[in-house]
Formats: C-alpha cells, sequence, structure tokens
C-alpha cells in the first residue's frame, strides 16, 4: 500500500509540474504576459494612413507604455482609419491637445503609436477623439518622395546609363 | 509464413502500417473497458512520464544552452542579439521541444514498453490472460497508450521551461544579453495559441504515434528473445522515423 501511494503521489506530482510548466509557458513568454489589463479608458484618433499598425500594438508617452490599440476600423465615408487607443486608467492626465503619432520602432520594426502632450489645462476623458495626428511613415514613399525630388538628376542618370550601354559594343558571346 | 513466397519489403510494410492502423482501432475500442484499471494507468503514467523527467529536464537544458550560445553568435553577426529570446522560444515551442521529447520518450520509455510486453508475449503471459478472459488490450496496452499520450505533452512542456531557462542562462548571466530585452522581445512576439498550444497538439500527436509504435510492436514480437531484441529495435527506429514525418506533415499543415 505504501508502495502504491508513493507513486501516486509520484503521478500526481509530475502531472502538475507539466500543468505548472505549461501555464509557465503560456503566461509568463508570450503576449499575454504583456496583456495585464487595469481598468482603461478610450481614445478615439483618426489616420489617413495607419501603415503596419497592429491590434494590441502599444501606446507609449516619452517611449513609455501607457496602453494599446484596441481597434483599428476603416470609417466608410471618410475614408480613413479610426483607431480606438485603451488607454491605463492611471495614465488619466493627458492635455486634450496632445498629438498622436504612428511611429515605428527601429527602422523596421513594430509600428505603435505615439502621443505627444500638449499644454492644455483640459485633460483628455472616455470617448474624446486625438485631433492632432500624424499618419505612419510610409518608407516607399519617402524614397518614392526622395526620386521624385531629385527627379531630374536621376533621369539623367538613368539617361547616361542608357546611352552608355547604347554606346558600348555588343559584349562579345 | 512457411509458405515459399519471395520476400517483399515493400508488401510487408504496407501490411505492417495497415496491422498498426487496426491495432489503434483495437487500443481505441478497449480504452472504455481499460478505466476500470484507472490505479494501472496512473502507475504507467508514473512509470513513462515522471520516470523520464531527469533524462527531460537535463536535455532541455543543455539543449537550450546551446540554442542560447549558437543563435547568439548567429544574431551577433546581424547585430540582432536581442532578438534571442524570441527565436530561442520560437524553435523551442514549434518544433524542438516536442520533437526531441518524443526521440528522447522513444528511446527512455518506448522500449522498456516493448521489452515488456514483448516478454509478455514471449513467456505466454498475454495468452494466460486470454484464457483468463482478461483482454489483455484493455489491461496492458491501451493504460500504456493512454500513458503515454499524457505525458508526452507534459514532459514537452517541462522541456520547453528548462530549454527557456538554459538560454537565458547563457544569454543573460554568461554572455551578458539586458535581462529586460531577453524577455521583452520573447513577450511580444511568442503567440499562446500559435506557438506554445500547437506545439502541445503536435507533441500530444508525437505521444499517441510512439506509444502506439511501442505497444504494436512489443504485441506482435516473435515470441523469442532476439525476437524482442529487434522489436525494441524497431521501436526506436520506427518511433523517430514516424516522429520526425509527421512533424514535417504537422508543421505544414497546422502551422
Amino acid at each position: 500500500m505504501a508502495q502504491r501511494q508513493s507513486f501516486q503521489i509520484g503521478t500526481g506530482l509530475f502531472i502538475l509540474l507539466g500543468f505548472a510548466a505549461l501555464a509557465y509557458l503560456a503566461t509568463q513568454t508570450t503576449s499575454v504576459a504583456n496583456f495585464s489589463q487595469g481598468d482603461s479608458y478610450d481614445l478615439k484618433a483618426r489616420f489617413t494612413n495607419v501603415g503596419q499598425l497592429k491590434l494590441r500594438a502599444p501606446v507609449k508617452i516619452a517611449g513609455v507604455r501607457i496602453g494599446s490599440v484596441a481597434n483599428v476600423v476603416l470609417e466608410p465615408d471618410k475614408l480613413d482609419a479610426l483607431v480606438t487607443l485603451s488607454i491605463d486608467k492611471r495614465f488619466s492626465k493627458i492635455p486634450d491637445d496632445s498629438a498622436a503619432a504612428v511611429f515605428t520602432s527601429g527602422l523596421l520594426g513594430d509600428q505603435y503609436v505615439a502621443i505627444q502632450p500638449g499644454g492644455s489645462p483640459d485633460m483628455f476623458k472616455n470617448g474624446d477623439e486625438v485631433i492632432l495626428t500624424q499618419s505612419s511613415m510610409q518608407l516607399e514613399e519617402l524614397i518614392g518622395k526622395y526620386l521624385v525630388g531629385s527627379g531630374d538628376a536621376a533621369k539623367n542618370a538613368g539617361d547616361k546609363a542608357a546611352g552608355a550601354d547604347k554606346d558600348k559594343p555588343p559584349a562579345k558571346p | 509464413m512457411s509458405t515459399v513466397r519471395k520476400p517483399s519489403y515493400l508488401v510487408d510494410g504496407i501490411a505492417q502500417v495497415g496491422a498498426c492502423g487496426l491495432f489503434l482501432l483495437q487500443i481505441l475500442a478497449a480504452i472504455p473497458s481499460s478505466l476500470r484499471h484507472i490505479k494501472e494507468t496512473i502507475r504507467q503514467v508514473w512509470f513513462v512520464g515522471a520516470m523520464s523527467l531527469t533524462i527531460i529536464m537535463t536535455c532541455g537544458l543543455f539543449v537550450g544552452m546551446v540554442l542560447g550560445l549558437q543563435l547568439y553568435y548567429v544574431l551577433s553577426i546581424f547585430g540582432g542579439t536581442a532578438a534571442l529570446g524570441t527565436v530561442v522560444s520560437l524553435s523551442l515551442y514549434r518544433e524542438l521541444g516536442p520533437v526531441v521529447t518524443a526521440l528522447l520518450f522513444a528511446g527512455r520509455a518506448g522500449t522498456s514498453i516493448t521489452a515488456e510486453i514483448g516478454l509478455m508475449r514471449a513467456t505466454d503471459q498475454i495468452s494466460a490472460m486470454e484464457m483468463m478472459a482478461v483482454d489483455p488490450l484493455a489491461y496492458v496496452v491501451a493504460p500504456r497508450f493512454i500513458a503515454g499520450v499524457i505525458a508526452m505533452p507534459l514532459l514537452a512542456c517541462v522541456f520547453n521551461a528548462l530549454g527557456i531557462f538554459g538560454a537565458h542562462l547563457v544569454g543573460v548571466s554568461w554572455l551578458g544579453l539586458d535581462n529586460g530585452t531577453f524577455w521583452s522581445n520573447m513577450t511580444s512576439s511568442v503567440d499562446v495559441w500559435k506557438d506554445v498550444i500547437n506545439g502541445v497538439w503536435k507533441s500530444v500527436a508525437f505521444g499517441a504515434v510512439c506509444t502506439l509504435i511501442a505497444t504494436f510492436q512489443g504485441y506482435t514480437t516473435a515470441p523469442t528473445s532476439e525476437g524482442v531484441a529487434y522489436a525494441t529495435t524497431r521501436t526506436v527506429v520506427f518511433s523517430s522515423i514516424a516522429t520526425l514525418a509527421l512533424d514535417f506533415v504537422m508543421t505544414a499543415f497546422l502551422m
């Protein structure tokens, strides 16, 4: 009987250990760990382009996370993106002339919403809209602008290259 | 078998796979009546699961430490050592944890299941049970099968946890990576359902396949000591092949 009980206890401990490991993996090493949501309030912001902004992307002030993106939808009549930001209740003193911008962490990293505090004495309340917004910078657009801005030079360079190709005798087979 | 017949490995192989499939159906049919022997199932979980913990934990620790070292070296070429936690955890959860656990399990627990059932067959204990109207599938095979299916995912989770610990040990404590960077990069890019739970499903499937092969080889062994030896070898070989092949199929279709 003692023998039987000892292996039953061992089995129980083993199963508990296994589930403890699973719980540890699931809660401490995944995005659930970032999800410790206390009370929060919602702000809305319109962007003409949100880029690759995803649900649950962080919302930051001065680089510190204060909340997350709760929803991204297209407004059918205005055709711009309406982003709902879920901000932690602890950070309830954000001036109502603050600006929101979609930034990228690093050159090619994930995108997040940065809020630059304004100077108004009034604070944002639940459901308010952030008026001043700045859309995400698209790398392709920037490159495009650069190419258009130096269009002539690029064109000349292209022509020169083409001309050079023409002038060149055909390569020997 | 005594008839004169040219040996055809292909036909024999297909017949083996078919017999194995039928055996699986028989086990599944025997599971309800095996629940009466729940103590036997618990004893088997202890034997194939808890007794395998030592090897699983040691190997998990070392696999994690090696991953930490190697990936740190590779990532430092690209200046991306901050992603060490992400890369280690994703490769552990999605591939290495379930697969290496299954390979170790086949070597540690599969062989002993085959040898035990094979010796029962060789010493006519299984025939004796049949004669006493005790269904050997319900009393011997099904508890081991259930135990394997239960134990494998738990072992894989322990393996993963120890692997993360090992990578953290090497990356943070030894190579000086920042602790916060390690964890925050990991938590921001690992998903519970897509990565952790999918890995668990994988190891459930591996547990079923490995214990199915082990019990099948033991149950159908030639009743000689040589036959038991061959059956034990085949358990390891077939379990490893089946695990890796099934891993590819599941990765291609599930992930």
